[in-house]
């Protein structure tokens, strides 16, 4: 919530979070709630936060629903309500409030806690359990949602929709649900505080989809048709759902027995010719590095898409950072070139997933996708993202070509591969540096030529416009990367408003860098801000070693999980243009 | 008309690559190798339907002296990369080869797994009880008081017994040859190739090198008095009063192969678009 999103009574966004203990439903009511605002034709977004607890722990569902697409989370929250108060203080720093926030919880459950009071916000006690009691089989999170889908001034029918959509079984449970969230509403009516939206901007063909589900489809709208999996928070779901998705489109998941086995599956499948992938999260990648390094070497095709959690170790499984940048662009042992994607939204994750096994298949090297548990576990309203544009294909070998060599020197660097089953051109992909033909050679004047040969590759990729988002003029201008744009480009546009002019450069492609493409992008800019979510600077000590920045340059920064919220960067940028 | 043309058969040279092993003379391997283009070669199949996956390893250098698809990929994984390779390309005939070390140590956990799994694979394991391309460390099958720098009081350890093991986990197919009897070696290579699901070829293979007292091994090794038998419970028994010199085909399972849930509809993922749509 910022004051600059009230007009006439109306905001354009509200920030509402349901928090409770394991079993009190706050998720289900969440999803219902993001339905419903769907349904009304609003955009959003929920991310959702845990205790540590595997099952039945506290939880709270963080949603954002907007007149506008955003992927960022707001300064504030305009509403909280607890279902219950048990550990729910231990989400205080995840779920800010404000003086004109509205604190709803139930009054048999004991006062809020300190952590969330001492924020001014005003707390409204309404007793969700006595109410829920009122009608039979009433559950309080469907009087909760109620209230929540009234505050923020979702219509009737679109609350009864979600409803519906989602207790498919109908019966007394629907019924019971229904009331139970018509009673939620006329409760919200008595509130002297609500935070109706703005009416919603009409738009057709919307689609709700995790992150990790948009980079699901991104894989096989890009060929993937190959995935090896070993499950690690948060990036289970990718997996989960490629699993029957595979299956539908004629391809194969293999659960491994570790990562080590992972990477290697999808290598020997890729080296068969089929589009392989796999997705992990840190503690896997840090497993898969060696491997990695066989697919640049042997060069085999192949896509990691590492969600991105908290670190270093075990770190916090739960929770989004962004620290892995430096194992995936510089943890593989030698000179290792190799492609490293990021996304910058939720419908990005698509878009970016596509992309990284496109130019896999066509460079013949490893692709890594990162993207985040923010994203990957959001669930976002996004319009339907544009059709696919064709994805790279692989440069083969002909049966029988003459005098095949396998590690051709090329004028692109990619040279055709044999798959199996073509006669003629049989040959061993190696790890060992090797000749053209693929023979293990030591001498330096090979190792020399192979590796030139696996730059060139890269240095052939031509991104187009891809390599990064450009937004905003002025000479000032933001740098950052994955989750942490929306919020850049939320607080650009509040800049806007106030006349204040910057660029924006969120960079999807890491690697290869494009130092001359960011020179033109940031011709003219005096100031540079550095936006990321990483304790020792990632991302900036990346930008340092890669390209040359004009002008001083100013770091923002924190690790994960906290978001860097929107505000942060206005302040800034507001501080710089008055000098 | 011209006739169309017949593929004249094939000799087990025509499996071998020109490329020069690196082995020292009197590797086990060499023979190995042979063994494997006779067994490719009596089985009829062509090099470019086979591919030779491997790790690391003296052993592991194996791939490149067939003419076959060689994955020589790294320490420890070819089992990995092979399962991959072979349900991404059931048409395929996959053999694994490698050592000891490579196999049992670094790679141990996907030797579990593969046997569990039951892919149709044959895995050679080249033991010579030692690493040889390290220059001589123990191996997981290294007998406990074999000394050597790394331990010069022996690992006090007991060896792992890859045919037990094997069988636990699952193996489809379990069988010992000598690198020594290069005939009976290609038999029961080519055995193991026809058995559907995993099958595990234990090749006794003398590190001339760091273990010239395997030389003794031609002595020791003595062809399994019964035929192979179907039954895990007297296999088990049989493995594990064996005294790891006698060879041939020691067991043959009848678990059916494992079958990836390869997709039988085939929509485009378009079709799977309508999921999100609200
Ligand atoms: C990850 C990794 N660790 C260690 C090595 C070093 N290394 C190469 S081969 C080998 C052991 C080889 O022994 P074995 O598999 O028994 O094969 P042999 O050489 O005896 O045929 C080791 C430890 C390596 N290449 N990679
Ligand atoms: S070191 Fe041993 S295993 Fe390696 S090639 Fe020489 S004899 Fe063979």
């Amino acid at each position: 919530m910022t004051d600059a999103t009230v007009a006439n009574g109306r905001v354009e966004s509200v920030s509402a979070a349901l928090a409770g203990s394991g079993g009190a439903g706050v998720m289900t009511a969440g999803n219902m709630l993001l339905e419903a605002a769907a349904q009304a034709g609003y955009f959003g977004l929920m991310t959702r936060t845990s205790g540590p607890q595997i099952r039945g722990g506290e939880a709270a569902a963080m949603l954002r629903v907007s007149t506008f697409a955003s992927d960022s989370q707001d300064d504030r929250f305009h509403v909280l309500a607890a279902i219950d108060w048990q550990n729910v203080n231990r989400f205080a720093s995840e779920i800010p409030l404000g003086e004109a926030s509205l604190l709803i919880g139930d009054p048999a459950q004991g006062e809020p806690p300190e952590a969330f009071l001492k924020s001014g916000a005003r707390y409204v006690p309404l007793p969700l359990k006595a109410l829920a009691k009122q009608v039979s089989g009433g559950w309080p999170n469907m009087v909760a949602l109620g209230v929540l889908g009234a505050v923020m001034g979702l219509p009737e029918e679109a609350l009864e929709r979600a409803v519906r959509k989602s207790m498919k079984k109908g019966g007394e449970a629907l019924a019971a649900g229904l009331a139970a969230v018509k009673l939620g509403m006329a409760e919200a009516a008595k509130l002297e505080r609500s935070f109706p939206l703005a009416l919603p901007r009409a738009g057709a063909g919307r689609w709700l989809i995790s992150g990790n589900e948009a980079a699901g489809l991104g894989a096989l709208r890009g060929g993937v048709r190959f995935v090896a999996a070993y499950p690690i928070t948060p990036a289970t779901e990718l997996l989960e759902w490629l699993s029957p998705a595979l299956t539908k489109v004629g391809g194969t998941l293999v659960q491994a027995e570790d990562e080590l086995a992972s990477i290697n599956m999808i290598l020997g499948a890729s080296y068969g010719g089929v589009p392989a992938l796999t997705a992990t999260s840190g503690p896997g990648l840090a497993l898969m590095i060696e491997a990695l390094g066989l697919g640049v070497a042997a060069e085999l095709p192949i896509v990691v898409v590492d969600v991105m959690r908290t670190g270093p170790s075990t770190g916090i499984a739960t929770k989004t950072e962004q620290a892995d940048l430096n194992i995936a662009m510089y943890g593989l042992h030698g000179d290792a070139p190799h492609i490293v994607v990021a996304p910058n939204s939720v419908a990005d994750c698509l878009a970016a997933t596509q992309w990284a096994a496109g130019l896999a298949e066509s460079l013949q090297v490893p692709a890594i996708v990162l993207s985040d548990q923010y994203f990957g576990q959001a669930r976002a309203i996004i319009d339907r993202p544009p059709g696919a544009p064709a994805s790279g294909k692989r440069l083969l070998a002909q049966p029988n070509a003459p005098a095949y060599k396998r590690y051709a020197l090329t004028e692109s660097g990619v040279s055709p591969m044999a798959l199996p089953g073509t006669p003629g051109v049989t040959y061993t992909a190696d790890g060992l540096e090797h000749n053209e033909r693929g023979t293990p050679s030591s001498q330096a004047s090979d190792h020399l030529a192979q590796m030139e040969k696996r730059a060139r590759k890269l240095e052939s990729l031509d991104c187009g416009e891809d390599w990064a988002t450009l937004e905003g003029e002025g000479d000032v201008a933001v740098l950052t990367w994955g989750s942490c744009t929306a919020p850049v480009r939320e607080a650009f546009a509040r800049a806007r408003a106030e006349g204040i002019q910057a660029r924006l450069v969120s960079l999807r492609l890491l690697s290869p860098a494009q130092p001359a493409r960011l020179a033109k992008a940031l011709e003219g800019v005096k100031r540079v801000l550095v936006v990321e979510q990483s304790f020792s600077g990632q991302f900036q000590r990346y930008l340092k070693a890669e390209y040359d920045l004009p002008g001083e340059v100013h770091s923002l920064r924190r690790p994960g999980p906290l978001p860097i919220r929107p505000d942060e960067i206005h302040r800034t940028l507001k501080s710089w243009s008055r000098p | 008309m011209n006739a169309p043309a017949i593929a004249p058969a094939l000799t087990a040279q025509d499996f071998k690559s020109d490329y020069k092993p690196v082995w020292c003379p009197g590797c086990g391997d060499y023979t190995v190798l042979a063994s494997i283009t006779r067994a490719l070669a009596a089985l009829q199949l062509r090099p470019e339907k086979v591919a030779v996956v491997s790790g690391i390893g003296c052993s592991s250098r194996i791939p490149a002296y067939t003419t076959c698809y060689g994955f020589h990929g790294v320490h420890g994984r070819a089992l990995a990369a092979a399962t991959g390779l072979k349900v991404a390309r059931p048409d395929l005939t996959v053999l694994v080869a490698g050592g000891d070390g490579d196999g049992y140590s670094i790679g141990g956990n996907h030797f579990l797994h593969a046997c569990r799994r039951n892919i149709d694979l044959t895995d050679i394991v080249m033991d010579n009880h030692v690493y040889g391309m390290t220059k001589g460390q123990p191996s997981p099958t290294t007998e406990p008081d074999w000394k050597s720098k790394l331990s010069p009081a022996g690992t006090g350890l007991r060896e792992f017994h890859p045919l037990v093991i094997a069988l636990a986990a699952g193996a489809n197919f379990i069988a010992r040859a000598f690198s020594g009897d290069p005939s009976g070696t290609a038999a029961v290579i080519g055995e193991a190739i026809r058995h559907p699901g995993f099958s595990f070829v234990e090749v006794l293979s003398p590190c001339v090198t760091f273990r010239p007292e395997q030389r003794a091994w031609k002595e020791a090794v003595h062809p399994a008095s019964v035929a192979a038998t179907d039954d895990p419970a007297r296999a088990a028994r049989r493995l594990m009063t064996d005294d790891g010199f006698n060879t041939g085909v020691l067991y043959k399972g009848t678990r059916p192969a494992y079958s990836a849930a390869a997709g039988k509809t085939t929509l485009h993922p378009a079709d799977l678009e309508k999921d999100f749509a609200l």
